[in-house]
């Protein structure tokens, strides 16, 4: 009964298997996006969660691992008790003699009882391939505990490519053919449904029970696995190809509070509003490559990132364009993406020929000074100043409203902001929270189906935010 | 990333190590396995290893996370002083503890895995680490200043500050009406 627990999860481990090597496939993902963002927009997201995706998979990897693992060892022990019972009048016996001659067509894959199961473990293919993969997976599920990743990421990475072992290893774990079943043609002339019960006379004169045959399934894994490794191949090779390519880093721009834009070129480059890049800096590492939110539009002529590292991004900026009236909240670094979606915006109202359906955005910014954010507090300005020009300053409207207030720090914003309609509409909000020290509450425009883009701060502000209606 | 700390990573191994110790002596002691008295010491000893490595040790740099409700445990380790804290000692320790798993089937799993974090465990003391308590943080906190007062509920009574501001482009906006009639100084 044993084999069926340990059969069970083995089916489940090679669907698994054979899925976990997709969500890290970063290139065909891209590619995916893209081809299907113009069916269904809300399928393209999902993408966006091929991490967690691949991190469930691992964990159902590991669960089935271990029912396979008990299951099996219940059934080595069985087996060798086959073996070492040697009383013929026992059923588990008479089939473990079966094939003791021609050693073929036995059942038992213990063929002898001079043996123990920790020594038939190492003596087979199925358990040496067993140990060695049981053994990677360890490594690498101990190796990538969130301590370990966000504190050692090469012990992570290293270790993590143990997958190679882990798949070699899972392809031949079936090769020796360990699993024995009866053959077609035995089950023709012996129905064991029949002749179990008869077991003593097998194969005597007379009888319809002849002794059965068994012969090793053949391995199956490889026939799902196969597929994935092929175009886990290719995408690393086309990692290795980008990897390759020539990036030009035409300006650096040092914004005050330590905040660093880089302004870079590089030849065939495309972006959508609100995407990400990833980053290496040799002099740091060589192994690590990390994701910065892109806060150039499409239309520039660079491509331009801010230091700061964004979590739980919000991709579907490219919805923007089809929505009359937009509402963009973003809460501390959140606000990174939207630099890249105004600037877009507004060139594409600036630009005649282009069909801009949005009419109004209105921008809710929250965070807790913004010093760290002067940059933007500058694009904001520019917008302003550029939006007065044109006779549409009512096209954006913005609040900001600073959650960690320090009365000495009033006169440095004084200095920091020099004219314009961003200095009033912070003193505005903020003297509301000098009185009241509290976050105020935004109020919510809507106007039929308005989408509201949170950004920032964690999951937590795509739940606050609302839109009453 | 800055340098490795491998006994963060030994501790996690020694951790499932442990467990997997555990789980193979429960399977071999409850199914009456042959040599089921190697898996009943494999449930004592997979359960040792577990108290032992349940607290996470302070890291030299950066900060240190504790596992949930590990201070007991810290304290309990934390008193057998340099034993526990040199890692020359667990490296050994671990060795000698896994070694009786690997006479049975059902605990050889957990001996390869703790014979592993053993050699991550050498690896960190031969880099001089040490296993330091994470106990809870003692200092006193500045005492609040006592210009900090609960914020007034009304603003002040003033002029509202685009009215207060003095601008040099604008100075017909800086002009404000006094409230209260200023008589000149007739002389």
């Amino acid at each position: 009964q044993a084999l069926s627990w340990a059969r069970a999860p083995a089916a489940c481990l090679n669907f698994n298997c054979m899925l976990i090597l997709l969500p890290v496939c970063r290139n065909l993902l891209s590619i995916l996006r893209g081809t299907i963002q113009c069916c269904s927009r809300t399928a393209a997201r999902q993408l966006d969660r091929n991490i967690t995706f691949h991190k469930l998979v691992a964990y159902m990897i590991a669960f089935h691992t271990a029912v396979h693992i008990l299951a099996h060892l219940f059934n080595f022990e069985w087996f060798m008790d086959a073996q070492l019972d040697r009383n013929s009048s026992q059923l588990p016996f008479v089939l473990s003699q079966i094939g003791d001659g021609d050693n073929a067509s036995y059942l038992n894959p213990i063929r002898t009882n001079n043996t123990n199961p920790t020594i038939v473990l190492f003596t087979t293919i199925a358990g040496l391939t067993g140990v060695a993969i049981t053994l990677a997976l360890i490594l690498i599920i101990t190796s990538s505990m969130e301590v370990i990743r966000r504190s050692y990421f090469e012990v992570f990475w290293y270790t993590h490519h143990l997958f190679v072992v882990f798949f070699i290893g899972l392809v031949f774990h079936g090769f020796g053919r360990i699993v024995r079943g009866q053959t077609a043609a035995s089950l023709k002339a012996h129905n064991p449904l029949k002749c179990a019960a008869r077991f003593e006379t097998w194969g005597t004169n007379g009888t319809d029970c002849p002794e059965p045959e068994f012969a090793g399934n053949p391995p199956m894994t490889w026939k799902w696995v196969v597929g994935p490794m092929i175009l886990y191949v290719c995408e690393r090779l086309v990692r290795l190809y980008r990897y390759q390519q020539k990036v030009v880093i035409t300006k650096v721009v040092m914004h005050p509070s330590k905040t660093l834009e880089l302004r870079m070129k590089r030849k065939g480059f495309s972006m959508e509003v609100g995407q990400y890049v990833f980053i290496q800096c040799p002099a740091v590492s060589h192994l690590e490559w990390h994701p910065f939110t892109l806060t150039s539009a499409p239309e520039d002529d660079h491509f331009s990132t801010v230091r700061g590292v964004r979590r739980g991004q919000n991709g579907d900026a490219g919805r923007l364009e089809t929505t009359q009236v937009v509402v963009l909240v973003g809460a501390g670094i959140g606000v990174t993406p939207f630099a890249s979606i105004l600037k877009s915006v507004w060139y594409k109202h600036t630009q005649s020929n282009q069909k801009l359906f949005t009419k109004k955005i209105y921008f809710y910014w929250l965070c807790p000074e913004t010093q760290a954010f002067e940059w933007f507090a500058d694009l904001l300005q520019s917008l302003e100043g550029q939006m007065t020009e044109k006779g549409i300053s009512d096209f954006l409207s913005y609040n900001i409203y600073l959650t960690r207030w320090k009365e000495n720090e009033v006169c440095l914003f004084v200095c920091l902001f020099v004219c314009g309609s961003v200095l009033w509409r912070l003193l505005g909000t903020t003297q509301n929270l000098q009185a009241q020290n509290v976050w105020p509450k935004a109020p919510w425009y809507q106007s039929g189906r308005v989408p509201v883009w949170p950004d920032g701060a964690g999951e937590g502000l795509g739940e606050a935010v609302s839109v009453p209606l | 990333m800055g340098k490795i700390e491998w006994a963060m990573w030994a501790n996690e191994q020694a951790l499932a190590a442990g467990l997997i110790l555990l789980t193979g002596g429960i399977v071999g002691v409850a199914g009456s396995f042959r040599g089921w008295q190697y898996a009943a010491y494999a449930i004592a000893a997979g359960t040792f290893v577990c108290l032992l490595e349940y607290p996470r040790g302070k890291r030299n740099k950066g900060t240190s996370v504790e596992r949930t409700g590990q201070y007991c445990f810290t304290v309990c380790v934390k008193s057998f002083g340099p034993v526990t804290r040199n890692y020359y000692v667990r490296a050994l320790l671990h060795a000698a503890i896994c070694v009786p798993g690997g006479f049975m089937l059902a605990t050889v799993l957990g001996c390869v895995c703790l014979g592993i974090a053993s050699l991550i465990y050498l690896g960190a003391a031969i880099r001089g680490e040490q296993w330091e308590p994470i106990l809870p943080r003692t200092d006193t906190r500045k005492e609040v200043a006592n210009s900090i007062k609960q914020p007034p509920q009304n603003p002040p009574p003033r002029p509202p500050a685009e009215m207060r501001r003095k601008r040099a482009e604008d100075l017909e906006g800086a002009a404000y009406v006094n409230p209260i009639n200023v008589i000149a100084n007739e002389e």
